[in-house]
């Protein structure tokens, strides 16, 4: 068995302030990645995600501690070994000049053409190959300027696996993208990994893309008052079942749910209502009422409980819905969800 | 999605109409055939060199020129000492500061990602400007008048070496930074500051000299390819023609900083030191040919835009080669216009070339939307 892709031991990644307090750091990171794995890294926003992902890449030395490629140090190596090792995609916003699509892809190829920077054969077959790979051949005679930000991200992507290495390390690579094209490039980026055996890793916020896509995830939890934060490496379901990432993501207004392993946000629920109806209509209803903070419940309560809780029906009527409200004694009908929405906001039925 | 490795090629259908939509948006100009246009920018530049020398105030047959540069005609003529002692060097300092001046800016654009940077970006021009500033304004005053004759007839020597010294003070001071900081705008900030702190200097010199002082320090303002003697052009020819070459092989490394600093360290450049290389070569062409000649303006500006138009490429293996050439025909150009052939006329440099030049390079720009491409604002 060979040395693991990348080994952090002990390290610590941040910057030193000039004053006392000023500092910040990642600190006591011991973990690893395993060839061929797609690792998400995630935590809050400032909690260092971005300064780990940039330590690793050697654009900032770590603080302590050992950054190891295959066993060997990131110190030993020199930057040209390094640059065949690692590769980045930054989340800086590139102005590629005339660049076209390959053209920007065979930069990729600096730490192995010759002083010249003239391109062999083997050069330009590689180049082919990472156009391919994430699906770009078409973009190849496209001026970068005019690719649209997911296009952009692909070719980015391709240029880091024309250096042909080890590891890809990916700052936020879905930021700019609708939701669709984040699951594209999330699942390119996995297929990659175990296709090629090149370990991917990433930093995101897609908390639920990375739980599906990861081999493994690394959550950094801040420590606001000492301004350092730590990390916890594990696989999503392992992470999920210890509550880790409920502690960690869980803030006012967010909660996670462990069961559907998905974050619940909006209004908390204040008070209770009985919901009668399948289905479609039920499904929006619940999402309507979470929405305005009523709890939707299924069963009738105990009696004395069903007198005080208001009912709301669902029907299917004439190829429509019909919702019915029944409180206090009254009900009244509605045609759509924001009317029904409109009279319990109204009647002053969250309070 | 399917992930195809090394096997297949695209749909053809989808692919000849995207090819057709970029050939018609792009433009034929050189973009298939790049070594043509250095070809034809080569022969340009050769065609101008001749003229250059055939053409001024004291009318030589074309045919004695001719003679006379391949070493046929007796070279005690008066024609022949025009041709040798006065045109020829002018021709060549012209070739070489041009092409000097549109490499160093090249560099600096490229360097600094930013369009209007140029080969005096840095500050070179204000540090020989303070040099020739304090040597003909302020001791001048004490040294009297035989001091400035020095400069009269033909002893550039004195300005030159002024020029050159308030260059490399200018230079070491942007060396000491460029080490210290972390990105490289700070640089063009502090170039920038420094260009007001000299004109602060200069108009306070000029505020208590003499009319003549004050006459010839502008006079050296406005730039001219004729004060380099054949006896100086030992000096300046070596010194530009192998910081032109050398330049021409960063071009592996430029291309590589197109993409940002970060992702040239990702790459395996040694930004630093490379930054550093960068500078120092751009201060030799900038500060010999602004020691020599002037600050001459505008073409180390505009020549590379000029080229990344005509080649639609940000490639530097084309892009330095071609800039040269150009530099080299946009200076020798202007050289001709400004002795105004046919008369005894001679127009301040920097005037042609900025009058001269700029409506052409607007002209381009704006016509293919070159910047916004190059510079992506």
């Amino acid at each position: 068995m060979s040395a693991p892709t990348l080994t952090l031991s002990s390290l610590a990644a941040g910057y030193r302030g000039r004053d006392a307090g000023t500092e910040f750091v990642v600190g006591n990171i011991d973990a690893r990645i395993e060839p061929g794995r797609l690792v998400c890294i995630l935590g809050p926003n400032g909690s260092g995600k971005s300064t780990l992902l940039r330590t690793i890449a050697g654009f900032q030395a770590p603080l302590a501690g050992e950054i190891l490629f295959e066993g060997r140090s990131i110190r030993e190596l020199t930057v040209n070994e390094r640059a065949r090792f690692v590769s980045v995609v930054l989340t800086d916003r590139i102005d590629a000049g005339m660049l076209d699509g390959r053209e920007l892809v065979s930069l990729g190829r600096y730490p192995y053409t010759s002083w010249m920077g003239g391109l062999s054969a083997e050069d330009l077959r590689v180049v082919d190959w990472a156009l391919e790979a994430v699906g770009a051949l078409e973009l190849a005679s496209r001026p970068v300027i005019s690719l649209s930000d997911g296009e952009r991200q692909k070719i980015m992507i391709a240029r880091a696996l024309a250096q042909q290495p080890r590891l890809v390390l990916l700052d936020e690579p879905t930021a700019f993208l609708d939701l669709p094209r984040k699951v594209e490039v999330m699942t390119l980026l996995g297929r990659l990994a175990r296709e090629t055996g090149c370990s991917v890793l990433l930093t995101t916020h897609e908390l639920e893309i990375a739980q599906s896509l990861a081999d493994r995830l690394w959550l950094i939890r801040p420590e606001v008052a000492s301004r350092r934060s730590s990390l916890l490496a594990g696989s999503p379901e392992d992470l999920v079942l210890s509550g880790d990432f409920e502690r960690i993501f869980s803030t006012a207004g967010v909660q996670f749910d462990r069961e559907l392993g998905r974050f619940f946000f909006g209004r908390r629920p204040q008070r209770k209502v009985i919901l009668r109806g399948s289905g479609l209509p039920r499904r929006w209803t619940e999402h309507a009422l979470g929405r305005i903070g009523l709890q939707s419940m299924e069963r009738d309560e105990p009696e004395r409980a069903r007198k005080e809780t208001p009912v709301i029906t669902v029907q299917n009527v004439q190829g429509g819905y019909l919702w019915t409200l029944t409180d206090a004694g009254t009900t009244q009908g509605f045609n759509s969800i924001s009317d029904l929405i409109a009279a319990l906001d109204d009647g002053g039925k969250l309070e | 999605m399917i992930i195809r490795f090394p096997s297949g090629r695209p749909e053809a259908p989808g692919d000849t109409t995207v090819e057709a939509a970029i050939s018609e948006r792009r433009g034929p100009m050189f973009q298939n055939h790049p070594v043509w246009g250095l070809i034809g920018l080569a022969v340009c530049l050769a065609l101008l060199f001749l003229a250059d020398i055939y053409l001024g105030s004291v009318r030589i047959g074309f045919g004695k020129v001719l003679e006379t540069l391949l070493g046929r005609a007796p070279s005690d003529s008066i024609a022949a000492k025009i041709v040798l002692l006065f045109r020829l060097p002018k021709a060549l300092t012209a070739l070489l500061s041009g092409a000097a001046l549109a490499v160093a800016g090249l560099q600096m654009q490229t360097i600094f990602r930013n369009p209007l940077a140029g080969p005096f970006v840095l500050g070179i021009n204000s540090g020989a400007s303070l040099g020739v500033a304090v040597i003909v304004l302020a001791l001048g005053a004490s040294t009297g008048a035989a001091f400035l004759e020095s400069f009269g007839v033909g002893g550039q020597i004195g300005l030159a070496l002024a020029a050159a010294l308030g260059a490399a003070a200018v230079l070491l001071l942007v060396l000491s930074f460029s080490t210290r900081v972390r990105g490289v705008m700070t640089l063009l900030v502090l170039g920038l500051l420094f260009g007001y702190a000299v004109s602060a200097v200069v108009s306070i010199l000029i505020q208590w000299s003499s009319a003549d002082r004050i006459q010839a320090y502008v006079a050296w303002t406005f730039g001219s390819f004729g004060g380099v003697t054949l006896h100086q052009l030992p000096v300046f020819a070596p010194v530009l023609g192998v910081a032109i070459g050398a330049s021409q092989l960063a071009a592996k490394q430029l291309d590589a900083l197109l993409l940002g600093e970060q992702y040239a360290v990702s790459m395996g450049v040694r930004v630093r030191r490379v930054r550093v290389l960068i500078i120092l070569l751009t201060a030799l062409l900038a500060g010999t040919v602004t020691a020599f000649c002037g600050p001459i303006a505008f073409i180390g500006v505009a020549v590379p835009h000029l080229m990344r138009s005509l080649f639609s490429s940000s490639s530097h293996r084309l892009l330095l080669p071609s800039a040269a050439l150009m530099g080299s025909i946009a200076a020798l150009a202007s050289d001709i216009i400004s002795h105004v052939p046919g008369t005894d006329l001679i127009l301040p440099l920097n005037a042609v070339t900025a009058l001269i030049g700029a409506p052409v390079v607007i002209w381009v720009i704006l016509g293919r939307n070159n910047l916004r491409e190059t510079f992506g604002s």
